[in-house]
């Protein structure tokens, strides 16, 4: 295992080191308590101790509107190239559960067909994570789902064990970025005293729906005809607020758009939502999902059913954002419960 | 900015070499793909771009038999749609696919079929009788129940034709508003399966139409003892990707079906348990 120590102090250094190489994006405090990753180039600008960030780190690596295909319909018969829009560049502190929402969208995007825009994209991303010793707030669930600690799917990951940063290598890319960075190797103690911090954590962090999180996919077997759906249903309002700040939900609509020329012009893709009325409408008229009660527990069963089927993970990352973002004060622990209660 | 020379979302490049107004509402269309054959299976769509408008999912309504080109039936009934109605010969488009599962077509060989289209069901069911026209002595008894709302709203009269003459097939259908120069049977397409003989144990009922018409004629069919694995549908969905990926497509089913990858053929034993077929 290869271990790392950087000093608090020194924090500034490695940015501005990582910063020479290419661009940062890091947690920025933006007021009452919002955090959002934008470019940094020092230390002092992000907040290493942040709730979980408006938008997950999902929009670097499937941004919200990406071009796919650039056209050309000069001369006649149409001339197209599928292009690739992505810089070089860094996600610093990176919380567990947006570690895992990566995780989980390249599952989706490596099945087959492939989807080349997202796997070369990923490949230019640096990934360092941060580990939360303490919840960010009661919104959050992801001791429920096993994401209080880390699980792979970073470069380097950071632990604050008091006053020092510890960090692990996890791959090459990671370890040719701290090397001449002259970080000292981590000391015997240095484990130990990361050993703490985890098992601080087995205390501070608890199963808060009261389910096992096998028993999940009972519950939701039994649950497509609850009467949970038809009361989030009567207060959603289908903003699509939830799924956009879902660091799992990739759903995505195409849509093409034409220079003033009216003969050059791009195939671009969109985020989309499923909670919007129209999303599941053919042209003929038929909506496949015209309630939003439907439409809510399709969001549900997209995170804690389908996925466990198909790629045998849930797809919440416990991060809280649909939460805490919800208009309609629609709460996913809450939502549980209540299924949960339902089919005992 | 890097090209990607493998991405799945670049598109095949069409001409259209025929086009003909069908009724007031569909149009039919006869593209050449400039890098040979589409190599399809009956019951498979394609996403159709028209570049600067976007791009939308059509069944092909022509079989695989047919070489050199292919054919897609067209209704107007959306944005890309209307637009593709002011195409004629010689204008290009893009192409992907084809995408889906087809009819299951090795599984009927040796057993009886009977066709049931209501509307434009009978385009993409189209692909799989003319498939089967193609290939007739490898099936049993053949019968084709057509519906549609009006006579003038028929689809491929000049084939029907062909169809009524043809020993080897039994063709019947029925309009739910008559016209006074209609002679044929007048009701629902469910009017017309009572008096279709079935031996079930042997017997694939193919039925492909709007969502409302799938009920009652699974109802009629299994009043007739027709197994559900022997009924076979075609669903209809928005499928945006075709790779199952943008999600538009996907079923209300305990089994998550993407209908762009695990359909849009689903046998009724299937996809039974569907909130919405």
């Amino acid at each position: 295992m290869n271990y790392h120590i950087l000093q608090k102090d020194n924090l500034n250094c490695f940015i501005k080191s990582l910063a020479k190489q290419m661009k940062v994006y890091a947690p920025v405090a933006k007021g009452y308590n919002n955090f959002a990753f934008e470019e940094v180039t020092e230390a002092e600008q992000i907040s290493m101790d942040y709730i979980p960030t408006i938008l997950p780190p999902k929009k670097y690596f499937m941004p919200p509107r990406e071009k796919m295909l650039d056209f050309d319909l000069n001369g006649g018969k149409p001339q197209d190239k599928a292009v690739l829009e992505a810089e070089k560049l860094a996600v610093f502190a990176v919380h567990t559960c947006d570690l895992a929402g990566i995780q989980c969208l390249n599952m989706v995007f490596s099945e087959r067909p492939r989807d080349y825009n997202y796997l070369l994209r990923k490949e230019n991303i640096v990934i360092i994570g941060l580990e939360c010793n303490k919840y960010c707030d009661g919104n959050a669930s992801c001791a429920l789902v096993g994401n209080h600690y880390p699980n792979g799917g970073y470069d380097l990951f950071f632990t604050d064990i008091g006053d020092k940063w510890i960090i692990h290598v996890n791959t090459q890319k990671g370890e040719e970025l701290v090397e001449g960075m002259g970080l000292g190797k981590a000391s015997v103690a240095d484990m130990t005293a990361l050993g703490k911090v985890r098992e601080a954590k087995k205390e501070a962090f608890g199963n808060e729906i009261g389910v096992e999180p096998k028993k999940l996919t009972e519950v939701f077997a039994k649950g497509m005809d609850s009467k949970v759906w038809h009361d989030v249903g009567s207060r959603c309002v289908s903003c699509g607020n939830c799924t956009n700040v879902c660091p799992t939900c990739y759903c995505f609509d195409m849509t093409d758009s034409i220079n003033l020329d009216m003969k050059t012009g791009s195939r671009n893709r969109t985020w989309d939502s499923c909670q919007f009325e129209t999303f599941a409408t053919v042209a003929g008229g038929e909506n496949f999902r015209e309630e939003r009660a439907h439409r809510q527990r399709h969001r549900y069963y997209r995170k804690f059913k389908y996925p466990l089927d198909k790629f045998n993970r849930a797809f919440c990352t416990g991060c809280g954002r649909c939460t805490r973002t919800c208009m309609a004060k629609i709460n996913l622990k809450d939502t549980l419960k209540a299924l949960a209660a339902e089919s005992k | 900015m890097t090209e990607i020379h493998n991405s799945n979302w670049k598109l095949r490049k069409g001409q259209i070499i025929a086009a003909k107004q069908m009724t007031a509402t569909e149009k039919w269309f006869d593209i050449k793909l400039e890098d040979g054959d589409l190599d399809h299976e009956p019951g498979q769509f394609v996403q159709v771009e028209l570049y600067g408008v976007g791009e939308a999912p059509i069944s092909v309504c022509s079989s695989p038999t047919k070489r050199g080109s292919f054919e897609l039936t067209v209704r107007s009934a959306g944005r890309l749609t209307k637009h593709m109605h002011s195409l004629g010969k010689g204008d290009w488009l893009g192409i992907r696919g084809p995408f889906g599962k087809p009819f299951p077509v090795k599984l009927m060989t040796g057993n009886d079929l009977l066709f049931v289209a209501g509307g434009l069901g009978i385009a993409p069911l189209r692909s799989l009788i003319n498939y089967v026209m193609d290939n007739r002595r490898e099936f049993g008894k053949v019968d084709i129940l057509l519906g549609c709302k009006t006579p003038t709203d028929m689809l491929f009269g000049d084939e029907i034709k062909l169809w009524q003459k043809r020993m080897d097939v039994n063709f019947s259908c029925t309009v739910d508003r008559s016209a006074p120069d209609w002679k044929g049977n007048v009701g629902l397409i469910t009017s017309l399966i009572p008096g279709v003989t079935i031996n079930p144990e042997k017997t694939f009922g193919v039925v492909v139409g709007p969502p409302i018409m799938y009920k009652f004629v699974i109802a009629e069919l299994l009043k007739k003892n027709l197994p559900e694995k022997q009924i076979v549908l075609s669903l209809e969905r928005h499928m945006k990707c075709g790779m199952g990926k943008c999600g538009h497509c996907q079923i209300d089913h305990p089994k998550n079906y993407y209908c762009c990858k695990d359909g849009p053929t689903f046998t009724y034993e299937e996809v039974k348990d569907s909130k919405k077929l």
